[in-house]
């Protein structure tokens, strides 16, 4: 069987409901963090998957580049906010960070 | 020239006014409470005024107009001035002569009353008053100043409030004066709505002109004079005067001799040029039937300052009636020489009160002359004068109005000759109470030894007015010739303008010409001369005999005439029949009005207020049942609906982010089907 788009369309929509899930439901920031991560990367492998089998050439190539840089900017930006957080409520569970709830 | 008499005779309006107001304010912080400073300022006026009289005698008057008031259009463009002529010159020195000499005096007869300060302010708020009078040009003015003389008479009339009979009578004095000024008012209202002006000289422009004339004229004169009626105390209203004796007496002294009472006269003179036949008959009549009424009853009186009072409405009534027979100079003439020896009976009066420690009742009296040798011999040469004996002041002008009448009678005739022998009838009353006034004071023995004996000349403040009035009362002072005025340097200076209406015939006489009506009274003057003589020569007779040599006895005489003594005592029942008449209607219509007001007034308003307080409940329940369910159900109804979508806020990202993936995927199946 021929791998095709489809397939790694496929993979890609797993993937991005894996990490939506872990958006919505985990308590843990880093795992919230990770969660982002994933989405990012199942819309870099549509990126890819496009630039392979569509015609977009190097475009998405050069976009992917990007969304690595700028998921790594802010995945610095984001672990440097939760330490932050953990200094101040010696916790990382965001469920209990609610101290501008009224 | 002009200019400056003109601001010196403002002066002398206002430092009476400095006075009221220095003492009304800073009365009691003042050393000795202020007397010497009212005096003083009066006494300064005084000598101004002497000074305005000479320059006017040497120079000739003045006046001066200034815009006072401008309303709307030009025709009313009110002004307000000065005039300075023989009779406003006359009348300053007059009044500021009784008004320095009666502070001068009050000095030492108010001496030691809680209201002091208070009486020496309101003094010169009267004189104030009366000046203003005398040297304004134009009618308002003049009523303005003519009611600041009403409520100042007020005041002072009234000053021992303390005591009911001061108070009702300055109740009195003010009301009765009031009914004058309506008319005085209505009077100037004609003027005003048929020439458009209040000034005098316009005026009078306007009436030889024309524009007011024949009945009009005639009411409007009358209108006028009842303004006069009121403040001179003529009948019908001379019933406040006798009881203004409440105030102090050296106010009944200014009331009687200088401000006040003179008004009326002074402002008849004014305007005399505009009355019409008609009104001076009335005018005339008016003024003898006063002097009648009020001379009868002065000769029953016991109280030593009423019967001054009624001599003096007596003396008014002459002032008027000359006025109405066309002799205006011969009125202010006899004004001023009643004024000087009117004050120095009164002042005498108050000193002889003082020195009997207020006891006023002539009864009570006799001897005094022992006692009080200068208030005696002051008092003696006023009585001389009032009585027209010859070589006094009053002689002389008295004289000039008998052989006037006389005159005016001779010239109309028929009912006319009434005037005449009022007069002279009334000259003779005047000569009789008045001394019986004296004798029965001055000589005789004490009656009352207690008193007699505590009794002492009044200290040289009192005299010294006394002094000076009594010596004025003497004729030599008006004309070099002592048997007529005519020809005098006074009679020369009050020379009256010619009536604008002179030759016109009223319904009975008509107003003569001033050269024929000289000439009359010139024919007069001898004849009236010898017959005022003897009658003033009768009543102090008859005074002698019934009072001095008693040689008819007193009380057989009034038993045999007992209705009539009566009928005198109790004043011909004047405030009784006003008792009884118009002050009983007034209180009628009052009660009528009080009733009304109680039942109808009282009635719609409270009815009015009932139908508010019922529609405001009514509104009431709708605003709290009806408006209040709506507001209410609208909070409830957001409330409601905020409780069901607080929920959703949670305040927590992965519930928003879960909705946002809700909403897109609900999105897209929307889209798939709709589009």
């Amino acid at each position: 069987m021929e791998v095709g788009l489809n397939h790694f369309l496929i993979l890609s929509t797993v993937l991005f409901g894996i990490g939506l899930y872990a958006l919505v439901s985990r308590k843990n920031a880093i795992l919230v963090l990770m969660g982002i991560e994933l989405i990012l990367n199942s819309c870099n492998i549509n990126l890819i998957a496009f630039t392979r089998y569509g015609g977009l050439g190097v475009d998405g190539q050069v976009v992917t580049i990007f969304v690595i840089i700028l998921a790594v900017a802010e995945a610095a930006i984001a672990l440097g906010i939760i330490l932050n957080l953990y200094n101040n409520f010696s916790t990382v569970n965001i469920d209990e960070v609610d101290s501008m709830k009224e | 020239m002009g200019f400056s008499l003109i601001s010196l005779s403002l002066l002398v309006l206002i430092l009476p006014m400095v006075s009221f107001l220095v003492l009304a304010f800073f009365g009691k912080k003042l050393p000795r409470n202020g007397d010497w400073f009212s005096t003083s300022l009066l006494f300064i006026s005084l000598f101004i005024s002497i000074y305005i009289f000479i320059a006017f005698i040497s120079g000739g008057g003045s006046s001066l107009s200034v815009d006072w008031i401008n309303l709307g259009s030009i025709a009313t463009n009110f002004k307000a001035g000065i005039v300075l002529d023989n009779i406003s010159c006359l009348m300053l020195v007059v009044v500021n002569t009784i008004s320095s000499l009666v502070h001068l005096f009050s000095i030492k007869y108010m001496e030691g009353d809680a209201k002091y300060s208070r009486y020496f302010a309101f003094l010169g708020l009267f004189t104030f008053s009366m000046i203003g009078i005398v040297i304004t040009n134009n009618l308002l003015l003049m009523y303005v100043f003519w009611e600041l003389v009403g409520i100042s008479s007020y005041l002072l009339i009234g000053f021992w409030y303390e005591n009911k009979a001061p108070q009702e009578a300055a109740k009195k004095a003010f009301i009765v004066n009031r009914i004058g000024d309506i008319g005085f008012f209505t009077g100037i209202m004609i003027i005003f709505t048929f020439l458009g002006t209040f000034n005098f000289s316009e005026i009078f422009v306007g009436v030889e002109l024309g524009k007011l004339s024949g009945a009009w004229l005639t009411a409007t004169g009358i209108l006028l004079f009842m303004g006069a009626v009121g403040k001179s105390a003529q009948f019908p209203l001379h019933v406040w005067l006798p009881d203004a004796m409440e105030g102090p007496t050296p106010v009944s002294a200014l009331i009687h001799a200088a401000t006040m009472v003179a008004a009326g006269v002074y402002m008849l003179a004014r305007i005399f040029v505009m009355l019409s036949a008609d009104a001076l008959t009335v005018i005339a009549f008016i003024g003898a039937i006063t002097a009648f009424i009020a001379a009868s009853i002065a000769i029953t009186q016991n109280d030593i300052k009423r019967v001054l009072a009624y001599s003096t409405v007596s003396q008014l009534g002459y002032m008027v009636m000359a006025h109405g027979i066309g002799a205006p100079s011969f009125a202010m003439f006899h004004l001023t020489t009643h004024a000087f020896f009117k004050a120095c009976l009164f002042l005498g009066s108050g000193a002889v009160i003082y020195a009997m420690h207020h006891v006023q009742d002539i009864r009570e009296m006799g001897g005094l002359r022992k006692k009080m040798p200068i208030t005696f011999y002051a008092f003696l040469i006023s009585t001389l004068a009032i009585s027209g004996v010859p070589l006094t002041s009053g002689f002389l002008s008295k004289d000039s109005i008998l052989a006037a009448t006389m005159a005016f009678a001779s010239e109309n005739g028929g009912i006319t000759y009434i005037i005449p022998i009022i007069a002279f009838g009334v000259a003779g009353l005047t000569a009789f109470y008045m001394f019986r006034l004296v004798i029965v004071t001055f000589t005789g023995e004490p009656r009352n030894i207690e008193k007699y004996e505590h009794c002492h000349e009044a200290p040289l403040v009192m005299t010294l007015p006394l002094i000076i009035l009594s010596v004025l009362s003497i004729g030599f002072f008006y004309s070099s010739n002592p048997l007529s005025a005519d020809g005098g340097w006074f009679m020369n200076m009050l020379k009256a303008p010619e009536s604008l209406l002179a030759g016109t015939q009223g319904s009975i006489n008509h107003i003569l010409n001033g050269e024929e009506f000289k000439e009359a009274i010139h024919h007069a003057h001898y004849p009236a001369m010898f017959l005022s003589l003897c009658v003033a020569g009768l009543g102090i007779l008859f005074a002698y005999l019934f009072y001095y040599w008693k040689k008819i006895d007193v009380e057989k005489v009034t038993n045999s005439i007992k209705p009539l003594y009566t009928f005198s005592l109790n004043k011909w029942y004047f405030d009784e029949l006003y008792d009884k008449t118009a002050i009983a209607f007034t209180m009628l219509s009052a009660r009528v009005l009080a009733w009304f007001d109680a039942n109808i007034v009282d009635g719609v308003v409270n009815g009015s207020a009932f139908i508010t307080q019922y529609t405001s409940k009514i509104s009431g329940k709708f605003d709290n049942y009806f408006v209040d369910t709506l507001v209410n159900l609208a909070g409830g109804f957001a409330g409601f609906f905020g409780l069901i979508f607080r929920k959703v806020q949670t305040g927590k990202i992965q519930t928003y982010v879960s909705f946002v993936v809700f909403g897109i995927i609900v999105l897209y199946f929307v889209f798939r089907v709709f589009i």
